[in-house]
């Protein structure tokens, strides 16, 4: 996409702009317009965009060529940080009513994930200690109550449901009646998609609104939207006046643009991202990695995040004197690998990298299986073999790979690798060692 | 830019249906969207459907032109924002420009008018790439329905079961979407409406094995078109990928030399992100055309126009309402010119 590389664009404008004196308002002009194409890629309204130009023009024009030694890197930074601040710098909370039950009320374009929402919802409020009740409202969509039941049931969170015959204000009435009688604190009314230019079901929901006096209307919104995005959160805004934002299908490799456009417009926080089809595939709104996915930056502090609560500092210690001490083993190794395997699919990591191309990614097969091949042939081994792999003659091979179910060819080669890495690890343990392993850091592939 | 305010002034399709909706809706929800509009004809719908992309499209290049009246670099500027606006894509709509500037320049147009013809050929002459017509000439012969999540695949199912059976096809349609909660209960309410045989599983099984007996039942009973539905998938997932291989491997196992049209749903909301949807799932192969749905909103849709020029890959029918016969086959002469509001339907 012509937008992963924003920062060498500028970086090659900048270059040009060597041996001038000051940034002229031509330089300024053509550095904005890769940046309106970055944003308007990634899906960012045209309207919010222009905005956002006008603020970043003023910011950029104060830079100083000469001095600083990357200008281009230093306007990715403040777009990045433009980014952030109009997206809301510190996640935003959701809000419990003081008077038990809080009611939330999803809304949102058809397909856009209410139902599947709701219940993550129930969930995630759930673990904060409420007792939640979901609503079926969608009365319109087929199956759409049943959904919603099979939902909650897998969650074991009870569905408050009235078929399809019963006008939606009145079912949630009752069943807000209902949480009160039975001590739910927490009520999530799932409503039908609708257009927001369709008067008469905004209308419905403006009636449910004025009937059980939701704390917050969320509104649910697909973050592969496009430019209508403006359009679908303008009108919801104006006619209901929502409360805050909750984006679905994260997982996707959409930018995500919707994110910044819907805020821009409504001026409500985004609230939470659903990020898989799993019932717990929900979190928290971090507007500082959506700015940097906006940009193409990579998701570095997710990876950051992912690889602390895998990988502990005194596992890396260990390893680093290990490796210096020249006592590094087949059980490390596989201890290593181990710890690789719980930070999550290889593919996902190295998405997570800045300058991955996900495009890239797309072609290249990673091979899980490998993996557990690989642990399997080391499991096959003896503590003394994993130890000392030295000893492994040749009718050690064939048994260790009768055992892990590969081939001689699979332990030859595990042992080999194992060989180029001790000898990668001598290099380290030399006078220079130390500092190069410093520069490798705790989470580096022992591979 | 109050261009939604314009908009819902310039809705007069909505007020027609504003009068007989709620009650019956509160009544009787199912029977009503098969009954509304029967009598509309098919023009009436698209039109209507695509008001809502020929206003602002064409509401605003005229104010633009009106406001320009020589052509000029802040002209072909102004149009390159319009056309992203309308979700074309950055460089289809730079290409689209490019082109409109040699020809301005070659033939001479120093007028609006002119200008505006010459775009509309432009992009007439991406979207008339292919033909929109299925190619379904075995008996039988089988359509897959992809796409990702909560683009409406399964309520084009409905609508186009619906329509294979007002031509007198014999259609079975197969549940493989065992994966989301409820999907096989909606597709099931829809293919009563539709009035077709549905083979389905439990929630949860193999979707393989599901389109193992839809086939055998399409053989026994002497069908003519299985459609197949399956789940929702967001096209990064490679497992999910995995799966839809499968599922190809099994028709084509089972059903050898039968043709089948693949059909991938695409919503008009979706973004730039469309283009990689359609390219993700064409590189499965066999991806033999599009389906445009929720066209009844303020999206645009401009995104086919960026898939085709890319792909090449033809729109094969759009959706405009969510009622059965909301379907319409795509035609693109109709769809330029309703999108350019040049000829009055």
């Amino acid at each position: 996409m012509a937008f992963e590389g924003l920062s060498e664009k500028l970086a090659a404008l900048v270059k040009r702009m060597k041996g001038q004196v000051r940034v002229t308002d031509k330089d300024v002009k053509d550095m904005m317009r890769e940046i309106k194409l970055a944003l308007l890629e990634a899906d960012v309204s045209f309207k919010v965009v222009k905005d956002f130009i006008a603020t970043i023009s003023e910011r950029a024009i104060g830079i100083d060529v000469l001095e600083s030694l990357t200008p281009g890197q230093q306007i990715v930074k403040i777009v990045h940080e433009e980014l952030i601040r109009l997206m809301g710098s510190v996640p935003a909370k959701i809000t419990y009513s003081s008077a038990p039950p809080s009611v939330y009320m999803l809304c949102g374009l058809q397909g856009a994930g209410k139902t599947t929402t709701a219940g993550k919802l129930g969930a995630v409020l759930r673990k904060d200690g409420k007792r939640p009740l979901l609503v079926a409202c969608d009365i319109y969509r087929p199956a759409a109550v049943k959904q919603l039941q099979v939902v909650g049931g897998q969650l074991n969170i009870p569905v408050f449901e009235m078929g399809t015959g019963t006008d939606p204000v009145t079912i949630a009435q009752k069943a807000v009646a209902h949480a009160k009688s039975m001590m739910y604190d927490v009520v999530i009314i799932d409503t039908a998609g609708r257009l927001h230019i369709d008067e008469i079901l905004m209308d419905e929901l403006k009636r449910i609104s004025k009937a059980v006096k939701p704390q917050e209307i969320l509104l649910v919104v697909d973050s592969m939207t496009g430019q209508d995005a403006v359009n679908v959160a303008g009108a919801f805004n104006e006619k209901l006046g929502i409360d805050g934002i909750i984006l679905t299908k994260m997982d996707g490799d959409t930018r995500g643009g919707a994110a910044l456009s819907t805020k821009a417009i409504t001026g409500k926080p985004i609230k939470y991202a659903c990020i898989g089809e799993k019932l717990g595939d929900i979190e928290p709104f971090f507007p500082d990695r959506m700015a940097s996915r906006i940009l193409g930056m990579g998701d570095v502090l997710s990876l950051i995040e992912k690889a602390q609560t895998a990988y502990d500092e005194k596992s890396a210690m260990d390893l680093e004197k290990k490796i210096r001490n020249q006592t590094f083993t087949l059980d490390d190794f596989l201890e290593q690998m181990q710890q690789i395997k719980k930070m999550g699919p290889l593919q996902d990591l190295l998405g997570m990298l800045p300058g991955v191309d996900a495009k890239a990614l797309k072609g290249m097969q990673f091979d899980e299986k490998q993996y557990g091949r690989t642990m399997a042939v080391i499991q096959s081994m003896t503590k003394r073999e994993r130890s000392y792999p030295n000893i492994i003659n040749a009718s050690r091979r064939i048994r260790i790979s009768k055992g892990s179910g590969t081939t001689v060819q699979d332990v030859n080669r595990l042992l080999k690798q194992f060989e180029d890495m001790k000898k990668m690890m001598k290099q380290f343990s030399g006078p220079n060692g130390k500092k190069m392993l410093k520069g490798l850091g705790g989470m580096k592939r022992p591979f | 830019m109050g261009l939604f305010d314009k908009l819902k002034k310039d809705r007069p399709g909505i007020e027609i249906d504003a009068g007989t909706m709620p009650q019956e809706q509160s009544e009787q929800p199912e029977a009503l969207e098969v009954m509304r509009d029967s009598k509309v004809g098919i023009f009436t719908r698209l039109k209507n459907g695509l008001m809502k992309t020929r206003n602002s499209i064409t509401t605003r290049i005229d104010q633009m032109l009106a406001g320009f009246g020589k052509v000029d670099e802040e002209l072909f500027e102004e149009l390159e924002e319009i056309l992203i606006t309308s979700d074309v894509g950055m460089a289809t709509a730079g290409r689209i420009v490019e082109d409109l500037r040699l020809r301005v320049k070659r033939d001479r147009i120093a007028d609006g008018d002119g200008v505006r013809r010459a775009i509309r050929e432009e992009i007439a002459e991406i979207l008339a790439s292919e033909a929109g017509t299925m190619q379904l000439r075995t008996k039988p012969s089988v359509i897959l329905v992809i796409g990702v999540n909560g683009v409406g695949k399964t309520t084009s199912i409905g609508k186009i079961a619906h329509m294979l059976k007002q031509e007198g096809k014999k259609v079975v349609v197969a549940a493989a979407d065992t994966f989301r909660a409820a999907a096989i209960e909606q597709l099931e309410i829809w293919t009563n409406r539709a009035d077709v045989p549905l083979i389905k599983h439990e929630e949860g099984s193999d979707p393989a094995a599901v389109i193992f007996d839809a086939i055998a039942a399409v053989k026994a009973r002497g069908s003519d078109i299985l459609i197949v539905d399956t789940a929702g998938r967001l096209h990064t997932k490679k497992n999910l990928m995995e799966e839809l291989k499968k599922i190809y491997r099994i028709i084509a196992r089972e059903l050898p030399g039968a043709d089948m049209e693949t059909l991938l749903v695409l919503d008009a909301t979706t973004g730039q992100n469309a283009v990689s949807q359609a390219k993700t799932f064409s590189e499965l192969g066999g991806l033999t055309g599009l389906v445009l749905t929720k066209l009844d909103g303020t999206a645009k849709g401009g995104i086919i126009i960026s898939i085709m020029s890319e792909l090449n890959v033809p729109v094969k029918f759009i959706g405009v309402g969510e009622k059965i016969d909301d379907l319409q086959p795509f035609d693109p002469d109709t769809f330029v010119e309703a999108l350019f509001g040049l000829t009055e339907l």
